[in-house]
């Protein structure tokens, strides 16, 4: 399939979109709709003012170039660093500082409170730190056994 | 040189990078300002350190185990840094006129020294282009929310409020705050309990003569002296009388003091919840909090009234029998006394367990409680998509869940109970062997052992009784961090320390400056200046999501501003106290809110002693006089929760008339006709224009058609201003004003033309 547009980052690492007709978006966005669920399926292109441009349906539809790029763009503005593993709490009570190991190395998180850990399936969790990033648990149950058992004070 | 850089001595360079950094700079350079950042450019945990200096911005990372390496960039006029943010990443990049030279990540932890690094160096390069500082930088202001600072560099203290201290975790003893009104009845309580703890005592204490001086000489055929017998029994009777009024005296005073204890931490809690902001109640949810402050008061009330007492009770009773033990015959005593290290060591591993299950089995009952508070208030949208089979089994699966962790915990729970009572058996059987060698050997007579017996009786159900203390300790535990979480939690809008008070009579001039706000990490608002004058009816339109009502949320300070400053008549709004800045605020929403009571209390819910004559003429002046008449019971008519009853127009006419009794310098309009039909719209409309008259009125609207009174038009997009005027002035530019009008304009016209081709 080829694509109806092409991409290209220019030299201020912004992203061009060029639509089928000659028509150029600079500095477009790429965003996935469903970043937990089908992280590789449902991707929008989107142009700086927020409107959609294209919807690709997968990313394996993509022209080589393209997904390269897409991944490219997509890499560098999602932040959803995934919980590996829990190494350590400093309190049991909210505030707590959790010492993670994540998908983007190691770091520490303040959990404000037990409410900002939500729900999203009995599997998936998210954990919002007081700085509003949003750490993943994806399969709750894979998680080691240390770390499951600190998880499980707060759960 | 100037004064940008007397406040670059400030800058204190970390002391993993202290050394590295040093190395590289030249002897003449000032740092000017530097940021460690935690992310890379694929956004992975890795530290790296900017530092801009008079002439060069520096950029050094570290590799695991290797030194760190250094990529530097002169500075030339023209460059240019960036800043932006999304999904709680923070980055800056440097360009310069024909392309990017790097940039820079990191979590928004970082956020705050990013933007004053990135001003220090919009103040250099605008130095080095025109030769002179902006005017901007004479004045030290924080980087975030633009309050002036002392000095460059230092804390704000708006912005540095942020702390996550842990908190302790000896819950039940912060109680103590709210038991300390009550002190001397406490006390009163705690003699009234020594004393009746140590008349239950007396009894088996007359056993021991009863058995050596009557049974025994009985037994060894001496007559039984009836005087003695008599002053015995009148010994028991008289023991169990005093205990039995003063058990009931101290049940008494106790149970009301704590009663009285839970009524005020109950308050308390619901006090502070009412104060904390609407931020708070975003993102919590109401099942919860209902659940808190009802249920978990409660218990710990039912724990101090009842199971703290039997426990004190307990305790003296151990120690006093321990004593008495000791006192008859140290012997005998040591081995009664052997299990105890053993259960107290039982009680203390198992307390552990427990408490986290109570803590884990109260988050799964709010969790029951939460399904409860979604569904019935939306049982409307449940019935019409059928999903009550759907909901029942949420339902269903919470209180599987709730099962589950119950049985867990209850696993542990119903092993230590059995647990106890073998020990105490064990330790009966102790005392018997140990007793008749005694007995044999002649060392104590058989009054003695008998009487250990009947004290050991009792010994070992206060053991019982106070393992069973264990769980009820836990749970009230558990309940206090609960309420000591709302308790603990500072409003996210906090009262200043030091209120400035309002100008009297207040102009009702609104000045807003380079706001920014960010809910979670999203920002709704970017770099906003709107300066709104005295009496001034301004329009917000936009699309939905553009920020309007975020805005208006602002104005009212139901958040505080993630960046710049909101000023009314020259004042900071966050040195206003909240209650004196919100009686200037009239609000009308497009969901009237109305209270369970009768209309006058509604309309009068801002100003609770106004007089009848005040809320006539409030209701008359928001057209809501004569429908109010028509009802049965006029203004003395109840309205319920959602004000059934009353129509949506009705409804929103008596907050109108509520919004114009405070008689606001400020007045909001928040879609206040959005869901009326067009006929109501206009009764509305006459009552709205008699509510703007003179008050600085800030209007959102979606129908553009009724913000035609507005002075001024602003329109929004994504979080910005993007133009501003008159109608005519806004239709002529063509811009988002105009696309927005013919939009609606063409809708409209689409209404029209329908119902008459289905006429034909």
């Amino acid at each position: 399939m080829s694509a109806a547009f092409t991409l290209a980052f220019d030299s201020f690492g912004k992203l061009v979109v060029t639509m089928a007709d000659g028509t150029k978006h600079v500095g477009a966005v790429v965003a996935r709709a469903f970043p937990i669920k089908a992280p590789d399926q449902n991707i929008s292109i989107l142009s700086a003012e927020g409107k959609e441009l294209a919807w690709v349906e997968s990313l394996n539809d993509l022209p080589e170039r393209e997904r390269d790029l897409v991944s490219q763009a997509l890499q560098a503005r999602e932040f959803m660093p995934e919980i590996l593993s829990l190494e350590g709490v400093n309190s049991f009570s909210t505030p707590s500082v959790w010492r993670v190991q994540t998908t983007r190395g190691p770091t520490q998180l303040v959990l404000k409170g037990e409410e900002d850990i939500r729900r999203l399936s009995t599997n998936t969790l998210i954990v919002a730190d007081a700085h509003g990033v949003q750490f993943l648990i994806r399969d709750l149950p894979s998680l080691d056994r240390h770390t499951r058992k600190l998880l499980d004070r707060f759960l | 040189m100037n004064s940008s850089l007397s406040a670059s001595t400030k800058v204190v360079l970390p002391e993993g990078w202290r050394t590295s950094a040093l190395a590289q700079l030249s002897t003449h350079e000032n740092v000017l300002a530097c940021l460690e950042v935690d992310l890379n450019a694929q956004l992975h945990f890795s530290l790296g350190f900017l530092i801009v200096t008079d002439q060069r911005v520096l950029f050094g990372f570290q590799s695991v185990g290797s030194a760190p390496v250094w990529a530097i960039w002169p500075l030339t006029a023209g460059m240019q840094m960036t800043h932006t943010d999304h999904a709680g990443v923070g980055a800056l990049s440097l360009v310069d006129a024909t392309q990017r030279l790097a940039s820079w990540r990191f979590t928004l932890t970082h956020n705050v020294t990013a933007m004053r690094l990135q001003e220090m160096f919009a103040d250099r390069i605008e130095v080095l282009t025109h030769g002179k500082s902006l005017a901007s930088m004479a004045q030290a202001r924080c980087p975030q929310c633009k309050l002036q600072l002392e000095n460059a560099g230092d804390d704000c203290p708006v912005c540095s409020r942020e702390q996550h201290a842990p908190m302790s975790t000896w819950g039940l003893f912060r109680l103590w705050r709210f038991a300390k009104p009550y002190q001397w009845r406490l006390l009163a309580g705690f003699l009234l309990t020594l004393a009746s703890t140590a008349a239950t005592l007396v009894p088996p204490y007359l056993t021991m003569p009863l058995m050596d001086d009557v049974l025994i000489p009985f037994q060894n055929g001496k007559d039984i002296d009836h005087d003695l017998v008599a002053l015995y029994l009148g010994g028991l009777l008289g023991a169990a009388l005093v205990a039995w009024g003063l058990g009931w005296l101290k049940t008494y005073i106790l149970a009301l003091v704590s009663e009285r204890i839970g009524a005020d931490l109950r308050t308390t809690a619901y006090e502070h919840l009412m104060r904390l902001s609407l931020e708070y109640f975003g993102g919590r949810r109401t099942g919860d909090l209902m659940n808190r402050i009802g249920a978990e008061t409660d218990r710990i009330c039912v724990f101090l009234s009842l199971h703290l007492l039997d426990f004190a009770t307990d305790v003296l009773m151990i120690v006093m029998t321990a004593s008495i033990l000791i006192s008859i015959d140290p012997k005998l005593a040591a081995a009664t006394l052997l299990p105890l290290p053993f259960i107290v060591w039982l009680i203390h591993t198992v307390r552990d367990k427990l408490r986290t299950g109570f803590e884990k089995i109260d988050r799964v009952w709010s969790e029951l409680t939460n399904v409860l508070a979604d569904t019935i208030p939306g049982i409307r949208v449940v019935k019409a998509f059928a999903q009550e089979q759907r909901e029942a089994n949420r339902f269903r699966d919470a209180n599987k869940h709730n099962l589950a962790v119950n049985d867990r915990i209850n696993f542990v729970w119903s092993l230590f109970s059995p647990t106890v009572t073998l020990m105490t058996e064990l330790g009966l059987l102790v005392v018997w062997g140990v007793g008749i060698w005694l007995v044999s050997h002649h060392q104590i007579t058989v009054g003695v052992l008998a009487a250990f017996l009947a004290y050991i009786g009792r010994f070992y159900t206060r053991l019982d009784s106070m393992s069973r203390i264990v769980s009820h300790t836990q749970k009230a535990a558990a309940g206090a961090k609960r309420i000591f979480e709302i308790l603990d939690h500072v409003s996210s809008v906090p009262e200043t320390l030091h209120p400035q008070k309002l100008p009297v009579p207040l102009q009702g001039n609104i000045e807003i400056q380079d706001a920014g706000f960010r809910y979670g990490n999203r920002a709704v608002i970017r770099g906003m200046n709107l300066s709104i004058r005295p009496g001034e009816m301004i329009g917000l339109v936009g699309q939905s999501g553009s920020g309007k009502s975020t805005l208006v949320n602002l104005i009212c300070r139901f958040y505080d501003l993630s960046e710049g400053s909101i000023k009314l008549d020259g004042i900071d709004i966050r040195n206003i106290s909240l209650s004196d800045f919100r009686s200037h605020i009239g609000m009308v929403l497009q969901e009237p809110f109305l209270f369970f009571g009768t209309i006058s209390d509604n309309i009068a819910y801002g100003k609770p002693d106004a007089t009848r004559e005040e809320i006539v003429a409030a209701a008359r002046a928001a057209h809501a006089h004569e429908f109010i008449l028509r009802l049965p019971q006029g203004y003395d008519s109840l309205v319920g929760e959602r004000g059934q009853g009353l129509s949506g127009g009705e409804r929103q006419r008596i907050s109108i008339a509520r919004a114009l009794l405070i008689n606001p310098r400020i007045l909001i309009l928040d879609e206040a006709t959005a869901s009326v039909d067009t006929e109501t719209e206009q009764e509305i409309q006459k009552a709205l224009d008699n509510l703007v008259q003179g008050r600085t009125t800030i209007a959102i609207a979606h129908r553009l058609s009724t913000l035609n009174k507005a002075d001024r038009l602003v329109v929004m997009e994504q979080g910005v201003v993007v133009e501003e005027g008159d109608h005519d002035t806004l239709m002529a530019r063509q811009g988002a004003y105009f696309r927005l009008y013919e939009a609606q304009a063409k809708n409209t016209g689409d209404a029209v033309v329908r119902p008459s081709k289905e006429s034909v």
